[in-house]
């Protein structure tokens, strides 16, 4: 205590976080959509990654595996570990993916968050994703 | 080849950088383009140095490749390109210009105040300092694609704010050189407290801010803000030892081993500090640089001169108008007349302050200085909830656990 106090950093790192479950705007999951429709709500997850590496701001994105492949892994570090396997009854609260980016300010964090729940549905209409918005402290 | 050569063109390729890259913009008038050319003659002199020997007039043959980047890039462009490269083909004939020192002019170009600092010290650290875009991500965390792009961007938005590779004139020198200096504090504090990822210090950042600073102090040895800058990051690294335990744990000041500063630094940053005073107007980063040494030079918490640290917080709250000042000073205040008046001024940080952790943080502390175990642990608690820098985090929570342990 009693130093004097650096100012903040210059950049900081947000995770952009989505979940399994329905988007306000589209309640159908994306394998019954038309292949088209599909075809354009991968194609805008590309560019808006482009988009973020264009403006030196990418750090990683990662789409993971369906809900079905996830496994819930608990150990005391004695017994063998207890592993639950799919299908789980909450899966539309397990994590669909990310996007870490590395950003001047909160608002701008905001601001590719809203451009992300923008993604086209079917029709091309905004499915209104929700996206988790936060501030990464590091690794553990 | 040993890691010490390496060192060595590693240390003569970021000296070498700015001079390079001042020949070519010269010639060239393109900034962008010069930059360019200029990051990858020091990327192969780096490869192929090491391995076949630094040429005899090392500077020549960064110049020469640096051209030859130049001129492929304006052929490859288009045909109409490619008689601008033939015309900058017989304008480098003479590779060896007199050497000259074009750092300063060129900070002003990459910190210049159309840029966030985001922004200014990637590019900063590139063009001026030399190192590699693959250096400035890693120490950034970020893809290397990434970097490029940031440090491209920054190049194209300097160009955008009519930047031009002069010396600002008189008029504007004053508040040009106050966002140079104040990039290079943020670089700076970027390396010595880093509060994204584990890694408490990156320590090159700092190295460079130094030596870039050092590099202006040398350009302009009367100007009383350079070398209190200058003094202040000395005087602040030379704590760099005893800031950090052995798993790279936050060490505060008053549980620092003062036996692990480095007093060669503290003695070159004391006495910048005291000549700085001489020149005229005192600034915020010599008032600072005076605080940090009034910590530096005393052998204990309790032998620090802390009526003094208070009075100089005083001066710099007048002038910066900062509430993380108010709430240094209030810091000094209790350690001079008690916890109690420290308390009592923070009362008056609620409303600028708001929900920072520091504010929790020091809070935690005077309670605990007075006494008051349960009012400090709730502080603590609230204070690691909301920091965002895990090494602050982990110490509020050892704090809170060691202060409840003992209570208990």
């Amino acid at each position: 205590m009693g130093g004097p106090e650096p100012e903040g950093v210059v950049m900081t790192k947000f995770m952009l976080l989505q979940n399994y479950e329905p988007a306000e705007g589209c309640d159908v999951m994306i394998g019954e959509w038309p292949p088209e429709d599909v075809a354009a709500h991968i194609q805008f997850q590309r560019d808006l990654n482009d988009e973020l590496v264009e403006r030196g701001e990418f750090v990683d994105a990662q789409a993971l595996a369906a809900p079905e492949l996830a496994k819930f892994v608990v150990s005391d570090g004695v017994s063998a570990p207890v592993v639950t396997d799919g299908p789980f009854p909450e899966s539309k609260e397990l994590l669909a993916g990310y996007r870490m980016i590395d950003v001047d300010s909160v608002e701008r964090a905001i601001e590719i968050a809203a451009k992300a729940s923008t993604a086209p549905g079917p029709g091309g209409k905004p499915t209104r994703t929700r996206i988790e918005v936060r501030e990464v402290m590091g690794e553990p | 080849m040993s890691h010490a050569a390496d060192a060595n063109v590693e240390d003569l390729l970021r000296g070498l950088a700015p001079q390079v890259l001042g020949v070519l913009v010269r010639r060239t008038g393109d900034f962008a383009a010069a930059e360019d050319a200029t990051q990858e003659a020091l990327v192969a002199a780096a490869s192929h140095w090491p391995r076949d020997g630094v040429p005899g007039n090392p500077r020549a043959w960064l110049v020469q490749t640096a051209t030859r980047r130049l001129i492929d890039e304006a052929r490859s462009a288009s045909a109409r390109r490619r008689r601008e490269g033939a015309g900058v083909a017989r304008d480098v004939v003479d590779a060896d210009v007199p050497g000259r020192d074009d750092t300063l002019t060129l900070l002003f170009m990459c910190c210049h105040p159309s840029l966030t600092p985001g922004s200014a010290i990637p590019l900063t650290l590139r063009a001026v300092g030399g190192l590699t875009t693959a250096e400035i991500a890693h120490a950034f965390l970020v893809p290397e694609a990434t970097m490029a792009q940031r440090i491209s961007r920054a190049k194209q938005r300097v160009k955008a704010g009519g930047a031009r590779f002069t010396m600002p004139t008189p008029e504007e020198l004053p508040s040009r050189l106050r966002s140079v200096l104040h990039v290079l504090y943020l670089m700076f504090n970027e390396g010595s407290t880093s509060s994204v990822g584990a890694s408490l210090q990156r320590v090159e950042l700092s190295d460079e801010a130094i030596r870039l600073t050092r590099a202006v102090h040398e350009q302009l040895p009367d100007d009383g803000e350079v070398a209190g800058l200058l003094a202040l990051m000395l005087l602040t690294d030379a704590r760099r030892a005893a800031r950090t335990g052995p798993s790279g744990e936050l060490v505060p000041l008053d549980e620092q081993d003062r036996s692990l500063w480095d007093h060669a630094a503290i003695h070159e940053g004391v006495a910048l500090a005291v000549s700085a005073m001489s020149h005229g107007a005192i600034g915020e980063y010599q008032l600072q640089a005076a605080i940090a040494a009034l910590h530096d030079e005393a052998p204990s918490v309790a032998e620090t001169d802390w009526p003094q640290i208070a009075a100089l917080y005083t001066l710099l709250e007048r002038m910066s108008h900062n509430p993380m000042v108010t709430l240094n000073r209030a810091i000094a205040v209790a350690m001079c007349e008690g916890p109690a008046a420290g308390l009592r001024m923070l009362d008056a940080l609620d409303e600028p302050l708001g929900d920072h952790y520091r504010l929790d943080a020091v809070r935690g502390h005077l309670h605990e200085i007075a006494g008051d175990v349960d009012t400090a642990l709730a502080h603590y608690d609230r204070a690691a909830r909301r920091t965002t820098s895990i090494p602050e985090q982990r110490y509020l929570t050892t704090k809170a656990a060691r202060l409840r342990a003992a209570w208990s």
